[in-house]
């Protein structure tokens, strides 16, 4: 047993190259002669939109795929990788956007049951012995006997690349890792990964669609777009601008709408409201919240933060235990009544699971909120021809692509199902608009469409909440900015004073 | 000192009446624990725990050995769990279906195969007397434990052991926990599944031939009066501890045997109210840990009641 512990010298890092790597699943190819290297002791990364293959090459390489054709090359030789099993065995290990961790189980019990040769019993002392040696000549550390539930999304990702170094993978690939980082988790869990790779212990493919981070921590870069091989080279010879043109070739993104001078009064306003959070065991405190007519108040914050259960709020979802909601002065309730009187609407996050019904059709989806209301008041009998014309003019105006008006809108892409539910939400007029990370998963050209639409909607007067992960959105949205963070809002400015550093040190609660 | 001890009788009633009457409540809830923690939830253990015992006294009657009923009641037992746990390996299959359906058929199997051992008499499983060192004959009948209960309190012992040092234990976990991390490790999570859930099975088995061969030591159709179903309850309440379980048993015990303790120091009116103490007592337990909004903590995760 005490023979199969990992290995705690360093290894040298591997190298690897794809030589014309073709992959076609029937008729249709999604990746398409792609040849890279990355070079021993490298930080390479891959840029390209959603779609364009590089989830394929990574899965290519991982032996998830076998490719029709081309071949891969680990340090120089014919890899021949039949399988991810494989793959591990030749110091190739790939670290998932998700992650892959058990909750329950403590760091040590992760790292420990991770590896291949578990024993039948788990002598801990001797396993703590060996993970802290390991731990100890490594540049980072977390706290081994913690159930990871416990641990930051920082300290999570870096105990899965921890994981990937203990089980002595020296080529890793990372699939965009800082997603549900703060800018200061991700500049600290990035520049150890760098710091490894000048080390010589370890070669990086990290995915990325942040060109700040790929400049600040890349040496090489490839470029994909629809699956093919369209621009790379040194870091440091290409500007963000050259990497977005190659990105998205000659599709050209909507222009930011511009924003217009408007003039309002207040329309939604929280004072003291408090609230249990989802683990009902901390409390949602929103002190003082206002939003006026012709404004977008952005909210920034990572994840789990407390902006899900200020949503939640917002739709009449979570009981308040006190404080209170005016909508126009108005003590709001948000019952469908209020809603409608108000003229308040609502894009939550993950919208096909958080509004709509995946397996009813795009036509009844978008109807759900006119589905009832007649000329003056509210109908008994639905009317579908006018539920199909209304659905019919609000696919056609916001381009949504879908087969028919029939299919369950569960079948639509999430960048359609994004348009159809925001067609739903901006039809006929708008007061307030509350919206929870509108653009998340989405490529260019619908994220610049769908920004547009927001900004529009400000521009006629709605007041608009904005939730988002997205420090970039934001700034580029938002009049006002304010940060979440434990449940609570912990910052304010305005859009002209933001400044990303302020905002990242009080999104991870340092300030 | 002809056992003359008032009241006194009613506490010393309930301990042993804890100690006799837990025994079923925990080999049920020791065996669930094992199904939970794999992420599954399997309601036909009360239809185990009436198959088991008819079983195990049908055998322990035939060969003369009451070890060879508990081991039946085992085998028996772990069948139904092994055919839960397939079951709902399969796509689109409710766990808590199968186990209501399973639970009728296990009580119904029961009573079909059970007619004829009625009227016969079983040996019963071997008892410790811990109790030699009083005159008392209170104390001695209290202290008058049986084996098995032995054996579980080791069990809950031993498995708490595995949750935490064994890869058994660890895999058990991840199981429970997340499929998709399982599945990163290369684990296959239904495999698990099935034999936690056949293992747990097995064990709602052994409390059955309890119930018929020990305590209260013979075959009939009343035999259980939901026990099976309480256990699972207790799980939530032990917080899928094996240790927790084991007090958690102890204090059902003694709600249930708070009736008859009642009614041997003479309280002649409404002491059948107190036979119900188990199931307001489940009741209490369950709304007490109940939450309005969020999971309960140390629920793993992939529970399909708790997610």
């Amino acid at each position: 047993m005490h023979a199969a512990q990992p290995i705690q010298s360093p290894l040298p890092a591997v190298g690897i190259e794809t030589v014309g790597m073709t992959m076609r699943f029937g008729s249709f190819t999604a990746l398409d002669d792609v040849s890279i290297k990355v070079r021993p002791g490298s930080f390479h990364a891959l840029l390209g939109e959603n779609g364009a293959g590089k989830s394929t090459l990574v899965k290519c390489i991982m032996g998830f795929y076998h490719a029709s054709a081309g071949s891969l090359l680990i340090d120089g030789f014919d890899g021949n990788v039949t399988d991810p099993r494989d793959a591990h065995a030749k110091g190739l290990g790939m670290v998932y956007q998700h992650f892959t961790l058990v909750p329950a189980l403590t760091a040590a019990e992760n790292l420990v049951i991770s590896r291949a040769d578990v024993p039948a019993v788990v002598n801990w002392e001797h396993e703590m012995t060996g993970l802290q040696a390991f731990m100890a000549a490594m540049p980072f550390r977390v706290p081994l006997s913690e159930p990871v539930h416990r641990l930051a999304a920082g300290e999570k990702q870096k105990l899965e690349i921890l994981k990937q170094l203990y089980l002595g993978r020296r080529f890793l690939i990372l699939d965009e890792p800082t997603s549900v980082l703060t800018p200061d988790e991700a500049d600290e869990v990035l520049g150890h990964v760098r710091k490894l790779c000048e080390a010589g212990e370890l070669s990086v493919l990290m995915i990325s669609h942040k060109f700040r981070e790929v400049t600040a921590f890349a040496d090489e870069v490839t470029v994909l777009r629809r699956g093919r091989r369209v621009g790379g080279g040194m870091v440091a010879d290409l500007s963000h601008q050259d990497m977005a043109a190659m990105m998205m070739g000659d599709a050209k993104p909507a222009a930011p709408a511009a924003r217009e001078v408007t003039t309002g009064e207040t329309v939604l306003a929280l004072e003291g409201v408090r609230a249990r959070d989802r683990s009902g065991l901390k409390e949602i405190a929103i002190d003082g919240l206002t939003i006026r007519a012709g404004e977008i108040v952005g909210i920034a914050g990572i994840s789990g933060n407390g902006q899900m259960e200020l949503m939640e709020i917002l739709t009449g979802q979570r009981p308040v235990s006190a404080g209170t909601i005016a909508v126009k002065g108005a003590p709001y309730g948000a019952t469908r009544a209020e809603a409608r009187r108000h003229k308040v609407r609502y894009l939550p996050e993950e919208p096909l699971q958080n509004a709509c019904a995946p397996r009813m059709t795009v036509s009844e989806n978008i109807g759900f909120r006119s589905f009832d209301v007649d000329v003056g008041g509210t109908r008994f009998w639905l009317a579908p021809g006018e539920m199909k014309r209304r659905a019919a003019r609000l696919v056609t105006d916001y381009k949504v692509k879908t087969a028919s008006l029939d299919s369950p809108i569960a079948a639509l892409s999430g960048g359609n199902v994004q348009r159809a539910v925001l067609s739903r939400e901006l039809d006929g007029e708008v007061d307030i608009l509350i919206i929870s990370n509108p653009c998340f998963g989405l490529d260019f050209t619908a994220v610049a469409e769908i920004r547009s639409r927001i900004m529009s909607a400000r521009n006629q007067g709605t007041a608009v909440l904005l939730m988002s992960e997205d420090l970039d959105e934001i700034l580029e949205l938002a009049d006002r900015v304010m940060v979440m963070s434990e449940g609570r809002l912990v910052y304010e400015c305005t859009a002209a004073e933001a400044d990303i550093p302020t905002i990242g040190h009080h999104m991870g609660g340092h300030a | 000192m002809s056992g003359d001890i008032g009241l006194w009788a009613v506490p010393l009633a309930m301990v042993g009446g804890a100690i006799r009457v837990s025994t079923p409540f925990l080999f049920v809830s020791l065996g669930e624990v094992i199904t939970e923690r794999s992420g599954r939830i399997n309601l036909g253990l009360e239809g185990t725990l009436v198959f088991g015992a008819m079983a195990g006294y049908a055998l322990a009657y035939m060969t003369g050995s009451p070890w060879i009923g508990v081991l039946a009641a085992a085998g028996a037992g772990a069948a139904f769990g092994l055919l839960h746990g397939l079951l709902c390996s399969l796509p689109r299959v409710n766990d808590i279906a199968i186990g209501i359906a399973l639970m009728l058929l296990g009580t119904g199997l029961a009573f079909f195969f059970g007619k004829a051992f009625i009227q016969p008499v079983a040996p019963d499983l071997p008892a410790i007397n811990l109790g030699w060192w009083s005159d008392l004959p209170q104390v001695q009948a209290a202290l008058r434990v049986n084996v098995l209960f032995i054996i579980g309190g080791l069990l809950a012992v031993a498995l708490a052991w595995m949750l935490k040092r064994t890869r058994i234990g660890l895999t058990l976990r991840v199981v429970g926990d997340s499929s998709d991390a399982a599945r990163a490790l290369g684990i296959r999570p239904a495999r698990v599944r099935i034999l936690a859930t056949g293992f747990g099975g097995a064990l709602a088995g052994m409390g059955g031939a309890y119930l018929s061969l020990f305590y209260p030591g013979s075959w009939n159709e009343g035999i259980s009066s939901g026990q099976g179903l309480i256990a699972v309850a207790l799980v939530i309440f032990a917080r899928w501890s094996p240790v927790n379980c084991f007090f958690a048993a102890l204090l059902f015990g003694a709600a249930g045997a708070l009736g008859p303790a009642l009614q041997s120091v003479g309280v002649t009116s409404g002491y059948y109210l107190f036979y119900a103490a188990p199931f307001v007592l489940t009741l209490v337990v369950l709304i007490a840990s109940s939450s309005k909004s969020g999971a309960l903590t140390g629920a793993p995760r992939e529970l399909s009641i708790t997610k």
